[in-house]
Parts: C-alpha cells; sequence; structure tokens
C-alpha cells in the first residue's frame, strides 16, 4: 500500500472583492502517495493555481482559505503557525512557477539565489553550500557550473532560467514538488527538455509532483494520475490511461475533442460550446451544465455527487460516459 | 454557425451610470483626502461663480473704495467693521472682495495655462512619440535644455522682457511647462505604438493623423489626466511667485499672490490679515487640489488596463 | 491556379546600436566600434496557393512574425521582392498601398492588445468598412458590422461594449470582424489562437476554416504549435532563425520530414497518443540568437547531424519529391 504524502479535504478558496465572492476554489479533495506524479488539469478560472498557493498558505486577503483538513505527512498544513509554515515551505515542499522570466531576482546572481535556499533549510557550511549549488547546477544540466553560479538571470535564456528554478526547487530535498505550468512559456523543443529532465530528476530523488497545467499532453506524458478541474470543482480523476482514453466526465471528453491531434487526419475539431462562465455569475447546479450535450433538468438542480467508478476513478457528474473514446 | 456567446453585466450602460456604479466611484468616496480635496475644489470653483454677487465690494472699482476705510482689522479685533470681514489694506479694499476677485485671476491663469500647456505639449510629445528619428531628437533635446533651468528663472528672466500683463503670462508659463506633457505623451506614445490595435490600423491603412488623433490619444490621456490636475496648483503656484517678485499680473488685477505680495509690505507693520489670508486661501486651494490630483494618479494607474 | 503571394529572398533585419555612443564599447581598456545587427530574416522563399493556408511554423526568435510584418508591410523590407496576385508590392508608395490594404489584412495574437480599449467594439468594425468605402454611410456601416459580428459568434447587442467587457476569445472573434470588414482576399494570421484556451482555440479554429470557405479566402497562418498546424494548412514552411529550412505540401512534410530540426520539432511535440510518443533526440545547447549568426547552416551547432561543410557554407532550398524541399547538405539526394 502506497504511504500517502498528501491528502485535501473539502479545500475552499473565496476572494471578497467589491464586485462580490469569487468562489476560486470550490470544496475541492485529492491525495497524492510517495512517488506519485498528480497532473491537475483545467483552463484558465479553473481554479488549479489557486488551490495549490492555498495548500502552501500563500493566498492573501482578500482570499479566504478554508478545509477540512490538508494533511502532509499526518500533519494538518492549515492549523499550523506562520513558523513552522516556513519551515515547509522549500524544504519539504517547493514550488515551481511558471514564467521563468519573473522566478528570479534579476538582481542578484543565480548562485546566491540557490545559496538562499540551502542557507534557509540546510545545515551546511560555506564551503558545503558553495559545492552544493555547483552540484545543482550541473544535474539540471548547466555546464561549466562553478563559473555560472556567478551569472545574473538575464545573461541565461528561458530554458536555461527555468533549469535554475528546478535546482532551487530541489536544493531541500523536499518530498513534494508543485509546478505550476512550468514548461508553458517555453518554446516546444525547450519544453521536451526540460519535461524530460524534471521526470528524471522527481523519480531518481523518489520525491512526489503535482503538475498544474492546461495542456492535456504534457500531463499524458508525465503523470501517473489526472484531476480535472473546471470551474473551482474536480471533475474528474483517475489514472492517466484512463482519463484520457475514456473519459467519463462530458467535459473532459470535450476538451480532448478540441485537441487537434498530430496523429488523425481531422476536417474539423469538436469544440466544446459556449465560453466559461464568469466566477461571479456561476450557474445553479452543475458549473458545466450549460455547455454540456447531455444535461438534464437535474444537472441545475444541485453539484453532482461525485461518483466512484471502478479503476481507481471518481466523477463528478450524473450523467458519465463509460464507452471508450 | 458558432453559438450565441453569452451576456456578462448590464447590457450597453450610459456613461455616466458606467461611472456611477464603477470602481472609480467607490474608491473615490471611501477615501476622505479625495473628497474633501475635491470640496475644495468645488467652493473655489463656486467662489469664482457667484462670489462677485456675494461680496460687498468690487475693490478695482475706484468708485467703491474710500481712502479713510484704509487697514481695518478683521472681525474680532478693534476698529473693525461687519461690512469689511476680514479687514481691508492699505487703499481700504475689502479683503473679502479681493479674494473672491484674485481667485477668480488665479484660478483663469491655472486653467487655461494648464490647458495651453497641455495642447502644446501633447502635440509635440505625440509627434515626438509616434514619428521618432530627428523630430524627436530635436525636440527632446529642447526639453533637455529647458530642464537643466529652474523654470521659474526662465519665466522670470521672460516676463521681464515681456512687462506684467496676464497674457504675457500664460506665455511664459506655457513655455516652461510643455515639457512635462511631452515628455510623459511621448513615453505614453512610444508604448501604444508597439500595440497591436495600432498595427491593425495602420494595416488598414488608415492615414497617422487619424491613427494618433483616435488611436492613439485616447489611450494616452489618463497621464494628461493626472499632469492637469497636479498642474493646476503648480501654475497657481508659478503665478504667485512671479506676482511677488514683481513681474506678474498688473496691478490692476491682482492675483491671490500679487495679495500677498501687497500684504508682505506691510506684515511686519502689524497689518498681518492683509497677506495672511491671501496666503492661507492659496494653500488651502493648493492643498484641495494637490490630494484630489494625488487620489487620480493612484486610481488612474495601470490598474484600469 | 494561380500564386495569390510570391516570396522572394525576404530579407529584415534590426540595427540595434543606432548612433555614435551605443556602438562605443570598451575592450581591454580600448575603446572599439562595434555594429550590433539582429538578422531577422534572412533571404526566404515561398508561394502561397489562392484559396490556400500556407502555415509558417518555428520556435520563438525563428522571424516568422518578423516575416508576416515585412510582407504586409508595418516593416519595410530590406531585401527581397513581394508580388501580391502578380504586382510588386515591394516598394510601393503609402498611398498606392491603400487600395491593397483593402485586400490583405491581419489577425493578430493579444487579443488583450489588438483592439483600441477606447473604441466600442461595433465601431472598431466601422472604422475600416467607413475607410475604405465598403459602405455608404454610417448607417449602413453599422448595419454591415453588425451583422458581421453576428457572423463570428457574437451577440449584435453587445455590439456598443468596450473591449474589456469581453473574454480572450470573444476579443479574437471582434478581432476577425474587422479583418473580415473589408471583405479582403487574404488574411495573414499571426498566432491568432496561441494566447487561448485549448477548448475556445478550436472554437476559432473551426470558424476561420468556415470562413475561408465562405469567403474563399487565402492564408498565411503562423503558429508554433504543430498539431494546429497539422489541422489546418494546405502547405508548411518551417522556419529556424531567420531561414525557411523544409517546406512543401503539409501530406509531404508530415509524412516525411527531412530536415533535421523539422524532426526535432516533430519528436519534441507534445502528443496524446502514446504510440506516437518517441524520445526526441538528445538536443544540445540553446537557440542562439539572430546577432551572431554562424557562418554556414544556421541549425549547424545543435545539428545531430553535422559535417564540415555545414559550418562554411549555407545550404539552399532543393527538391527532395514534388511538393517538398529542404535545405540542408546531408538530404541531397539522401533517402529518408
Amino acid at each position: 500500500m502506497a504511504e500517502r504524502l498528501l491528502e485535501v479535504k473539502n479545500l475552499t478558496t473565496d476572494f471578497h472583492t467589491f464586485r462580490g465572492r469569487v468562489r476560486a476554489v470550490d470544496g475541492i479533495s485529492f491525495h497524492l502517495d510517495k512517488g506519485e506524479v498528480l497532473g491537475i488539469v483545467g483552463e484558465s478560472g479553473s481554479g488549479k493555481s489557486v488551490a495549490n498557493l492555498s495548500i502552501l498558505r500563500l493566498i492573501e486577503q482578500p482570499g479566504v482559505v478554508s478545509s477540512d483538513g490538508v494533511l502532509f505527512k499526518g500533519r494538518d498544513l492549515s492549523g499550523l503557525d506562520a513558523r513552522s509554515m516556513l519551515k515547509i515551505r522549500g524544504k519539504e515542499i517547493s514550488m515551481i512557477f511558471q514564467d521563468p522570466m519573473t522566478s528570479l531576482n534579476p538582481l542578484y546572481t543565480i548562485g546566491s539565489q540557490i545559496e538562499e535556499m540551502l542557507l534557509l533549510h540546510t545545515d551546511l557550511d560555506d564551503k558545503g553550500r558553495k559545492a552544493r549549488c555547483a552540484e545543482l547546477l550541473a544535474m539540471v544540466g548547466i555546464t561549466n557550473p562553478e563559473e555560472r553560479l556567478r551569472s545574473y538571470p538575464h545573461q541565461f535564456s528561458g530554458g536555461m532560467r527555468q533549469r535554475v528554478v528546478i535546482a532551487i526547487a530541489l536544493a531541500a530535498d523536499p518530498c513534494l514538488i508543485i509546478a505550476d505550468e512550468p514548461t508553458t512559456a517555453l518554446d516546444v523543443t525547450i519544453q521536451a527538455q526540460i519535461l524530460r529532465l524534471m521526470e528524471r530528476l522527481v523519480s531518481r530523488a523518489g520525491a512526489s509532483m503535482i503538475l498544474i497545467t492546461h495542456d492535456l499532453a504534457v500531463v499524458s506524458r508525465m503523470a501517473h494520475r489526472i484531476a480535472v478541474m473546471y470551474c473551482g470543482r474536480i471533475v474528474e480523476t483517475g489514472p492517466k490511461r484512463m482519463v484520457i482514453k475514456s473519459p467519463a466526465h462530458p467535459y473532459t471528453r470535450g476538451l480532448l475533442g478540441s485537441i487537434p491531434r498530430m496523429s488523425a487526419d481531422q476536417r474539423r475539431l469538436d469544440p466544446i460550446t459556449g465560453m466559461v462562465p464568469s466566477l461571479l455569475d456561476l450557474p445553479s447546479g452543475c458549473a458545466f451544465s450549460p455547455r454540456c450535450p447531455r444535461s438534464q433538468p437535474i444537472c441545475e438542480r444541485g453539484v453532482p455527487p461525485e461518483i466512484k467508478l471502478d479503476g481507481g476513478r471518481s466523477v463528478c457528474c450524473h450523467f458519465p460516459q463509460l464507452e471508450n473514446l | 454557425m458558432p453559438s450565441r456567446a453569452e451576456t456578462r453585466g448590464p447590457s450597453n450602460p450610459s456613461m455616466l451610470s458606467r461611472i456611477a456604479a464603477s470602481e472609480f466611484t467607490r474608491d473615490f468616496l471611501s477615501n476622505p483626502s479625495a473628497v474633501a480635496g475635491a470640496i475644495i475644489i468645488v467652493f473655489a470653483l463656486l467662489v469664482v461663480l457667484i462670489g462677485p454677487h456675494v461680496v460687498p465690494q468690487n475693490p478695482y472699482d475706484l468708485k467703491e473704495i474710500n481712502l479713510a476705510d484704509a487697514y481695518k482689522p478683521p472681525i474680532g479685533f478693534a476698529g473693525s467693521s461687519l461690512k469689511f470681514p476680514l479687514g481691508t489694506d492699505n487703499q481700504g479694499r475689502d479683503i473679502l472682495s479681493s479674494l473672491v476677485y484674485g481667485c477668480r485671476i488665479s484660478l483663469f491663469i491655472g486653467i487655461v495655462g494648464v490647458l495651453i500647456s497641455c495642447v502644446v505639449g501633447t502635440t509635440l510629445g505625440l509627434v515626438s512619440g509616434y514619428y521618432g528619428g530627428k523630430l524627436d531628437s530635436l525636440i527632446m533635446r529642447i526639453a533637455d535644455i529647458e530642464l537643466s533651468f529652474p523654470s521659474i528663472l526662465i519665466a522670470l528672466f521672460m516676463m521681464s522682457v515681456f512687462g506684467r500683463g496676464i497674457d504675457k503670462l500664460l506665455i511664459a508659463l506655457t513655455a516652461v511647462s510643455w515639457v512635462v506633457y511631452a515628455r510623459t505623451v511621448r513615453g505614453d506614445t512610444l508604448g501604444v505604438k508597439a500595440k497591436e490595435y495600432v498595427e491593425a490600423a495602420r494595416v488598414i491603412g488608415l492615414p497617422d493623423r487619424i491613427i494618433l488623433v483616435r488611436h492613439v490619444l485616447p489611450n494616452v490621456t489618463t497621464s494628461i489626466i493626472v499632469l492637469s490636475t497636479l498642474n493646476v496648483g503648480g501654475f497657481i503656484l508659478a503665478e504667485a511667485t512671479l506676482s511677488f517678485l514683481g513681474v506678474g499680473v498688473p496691478v490692476t488685477r491682482p492675483s491671490l499672490g500679487l495679495l500677498v505680495k501687497n500684504g508682505f509690505d506691510v506684515l511686519f507693520s502689524g497689518y498681518w490679515w492683509v497677506a495672511v489670508f491671501p496666503g492661507l486661501f492659496i494653500m488651502v486651494l493648493i492643498f484641495g487640489i494637490n490630494l484630489l490630483g494625488d487620489f487620480l494618479k493612484d486610481e488612474l494607474n495601470p490598474r484600469l488596463k | 491556379m494561380a500564386n495569390i503571394l510570391e516570396v522572394r529572398n525576404l530579407v529584415q533585419h534590426f540595427d540595434l546600436t543606432k548612433g555614435f555612443l551605443d556602438r562605443l564599447r570598451f575592450e581591454n581598456g580600448l575603446p572599439k566600434l562595434v555594429h550590433r545587427v539582429a538578422h531577422a530574416v534572412n533571404g526566404i522563399s515561398f508561394d502561397i496557393r489562392e484559396g490556400e493556408v500556407f502555415s509558417l511554423v518555428g520556435e520563438s526568435g525563428c522571424g516568422k512574425s518578423t516575416a508576416a510584418r515585412t510582407i504586409i508591410r508595418l516593416l519595410e523590407p530590406k531585401a527581397g521582392t513581394i508580388a501580391y496576385r502578380g504586382l510588386d508590392i515591394t516598394k510601393l508608395a503609402r498611398k498606392e498601398m491603400i487600395p491593397l490594404r483593402r485586400e490583405m489584412q491581419m489577425i493578430f495574437q493579444d487579443p488583450y492588445a489588438s483592439l483600441n480599449p477606447r473604441q466600442r467594439v461595433r465601431d472598431i468594425v466601422m472604422e475600416p468598412m467607413l475607410f475604405h468605402r465598403k459602405a455608404k454611410n454610417r448607417k449602413e456601416a453599422a448595419e454591415k458590422s453588425l451583422a458581421l459580428l453576428e457572423r463570428v459568434g457574437l451577440n449584435p447587442e453587445q455590439a456598443l461594449r468596450y473591449p474589456h467587457q469581453f473574454s480572450g476569445g470573444q476579443r479574437q472573434r471582434i478581432g476577425i470582424a474587422r479583418a473580415l470588414a473589408m471583405e479582403p482576399r487574404f488574411i495573414i494570421a499571426d498566432e491568432p489562437v496561441s494566447a487561448l484556451d485549448v477548448s475556445i482555440q478550436a472554437q476559432i479554429l473551426n470558424m476561420l476554416m468556415d470562413l475561408k470557405e465562405e469567403y474563399q479566402l487565402s492564408f498565411l497562418f503562423i503558429a508554433h504549435d504543430l498539431s494546429v498546424v497539422k489541422h489546418i494548412s494546405d502547405s508548411v514552411g518551417v522556419m529556424y532563425l531567420g531561414s525557411i529550412v523544409e517546406t512543401g505540401r503539409k501530406e509531404n512534410i508530415f509524412r516525411n520530414p527531412r530536415h533535421p530540426y523539422t524532426r526535432l520539432l516533430f519528436s519534441s511535440a507534445p502528443t496524446l497518443d502514446e504510440e506516437e510518443r518517441c524520445e526526441p533526440a538528445e538536443l544540445k545547447g540553446e537557440i542562439p540568437s539572430s546577432i551572431n549568426l554562424p557562418k554556414g547552416c544556421a541549425f549547424c551547432e545543435r545539428c545531430p547531424m553535422a559535417v564540415e561543410i555545414c559550418a562554411q557554407e549555407r545550404p539552399v532550398l532543393k527538391e527532395v519529391e514534388p511538393g517538398h524541399s529542404v535545405s540542408c547538405h546531408c538530404m541531397h539526394g539522401d533517402p529518408a
């Protein structure tokens, strides 16, 4: 039985803006086992980034986070004081952000930014830290690491900066890495390199990863399990292969139908009609019902229940589809 | 046939209702200094508009003043009179009435001056930023040279050459204030020029003048508004300074600044009210303008973009 | 079928050091004058047949957007020729370009920057209509604009709103309506769906294809996403650092990519189909800058197949099969 590393129960994040309450995350629950890669997939407005910032308690006013428990290695993160959270962030759970151009401070050298992580979370002495910095840079594939430690971010390209960000994230040997759209801002050939690198490093360290992205193709490569989010709710979870080959939720089906494939020769794509609703004005009941080809009156009456399917899958829908694509 | 996209919010609201319901109004009403500033400005405008009909005297009409009334103190002090609530000056002119008439002159100079320098500076800034090249270099070098002198000195010099007069004053003040408009607008123009909607206008084939007026200018107005609001205060103060130094408005149509100068000469003889009240009035007026200007500066920031 | 666009040896570069002070550098304590030029487009040639979609594909910095802007004369070409329907438009004066501008239009990438935030949506569509006299008066232009907005999937009741009240996908639709307002024949689409969510991308792509059929349009489509390109193109050109390294009919390129860079692109593209997934070649280095172009082939430093001649001489496009040309020293006469 795999060891459960993270368990999120009924997480909700509200933003109280002057135009009303925006519920960015609406009672989501998911878990992550040791050594697993969970892909959280969603388009803009789905709440995927906010959910993970909420886990790390990085949401500020006017945002308010509440949950029935965010258990990391058995401890409830939502109840910890600020000092304990500081010890967890970076050391146990670290984060990789999307934009390599702004994730690094332009005024400090690469070396000092990696070292900062080591200063905060390890007991190494000065020499040990410098050695570890060089080791980390080499690990992420940067040549001449000792020299490059003295460079500044603007002297690096986008792909190299993202490697540095990965090095910083891995510096203190965290057991959970949250990567928020780590390759979206990169060119396709660099993207492939970075994804391979992340895959290799994460499995070598025995760490777990939450990979947040809008790109189903990226997640289909790296993830073991996938959770699909729409308007703040998780609509479907399951092992990667099953979610992609036979998605149960109409939204997942719609997403997959929207993606042009390299293999097939399609005449037309099969997009989802309509638009993502504004979070200020969500439809009653299932948020997807106005756009769903299978919606019935019951879909507007209340949030659909979570139905557990076999194979470790679950879906939030009154009429899940069980056939293959 | 693609499906209809859904509507969001009220449909086609009028400009007024959009402003009323907007975040701008809400922030304004919840900001006490902004409201205070607005109240002061509205008060000053009321003074300008209805003041002359309310106050007892037109101090520049020689028929109405009487030398015998000279140097009467304000109410509450020995020898005062209800007819002159804030006292009189050396010629028997009522201070309160002088404030009202002086305020008109000062605000006139402030607003008209800002308008002119805004138009001149914005035009130069637009042209400079949009076309670039040698024209841009020329305009910016002139601006740089001007900025290396204290502007009040340049105005002082120009006024001593021209002589006194409101029109000459406006010319001199415009000549030194266009620079900040030109530079700011040029910077904004450079940013707007790179936007795709300007490229789209060029791809359509629209001539430059239409692009500048319809596409660039409306998108640089936030900076202009902020600058102008703060500049009104600056203009009033500059004019007051020049008048104080003796080269501003003519003696027959004194502004608040000139009133202060007149009072300054007798300040230490004990007739303090002649200088203090105009001085206080200028201070409160400019303070109000700055409060509102600060609010606009923060509010109109890129948050709206 | 006639060619709606013929581009020959188009060159575009940007002078990064303007003026004396920019060029002055100090090296080892001694002053030196350097001249830095970004060579964005280095002699590209291609044709677009009438009624077809030609896609220019490449990663950032390859020059595809610059090429597009040069073709539509937003930037003045430094060398080469552009022929639109047989007419040489490379050096036409601004006034002479105006009637052609009615026929050649552009759709932009960033839905948040391609519409004037101070213009009402209906006016955005009316403006080109009125300027090119596609409507007799304002009333007719207003009616036609509303009809056009409806055609691209927007509610005409919202026509008096401002762009910020619409979503990204809706703004792209407005941009498309603006481009169509003049009844053009040729549209350059600069990454029109890259900034949109996947499900909206699909809607917009379908709509573009429908519009192409309905209005008999030809497209120059700029993209970096190969699967999108495969979906909509008839012909494809692959660009790397300012040159076209491979070009031809879509079927040929996708079935049989010959240039090492094209192969790298294909194998790097993340794909949903597990059967398709292959390990991309281990790539050395990063994309070099366009400022110091290598002497020979631009891809030589990163190419797994590079030989001596690659560093010395720039390869030229040579046909490897009908409707398929490759620019590579190692491809000549070599089977796939």
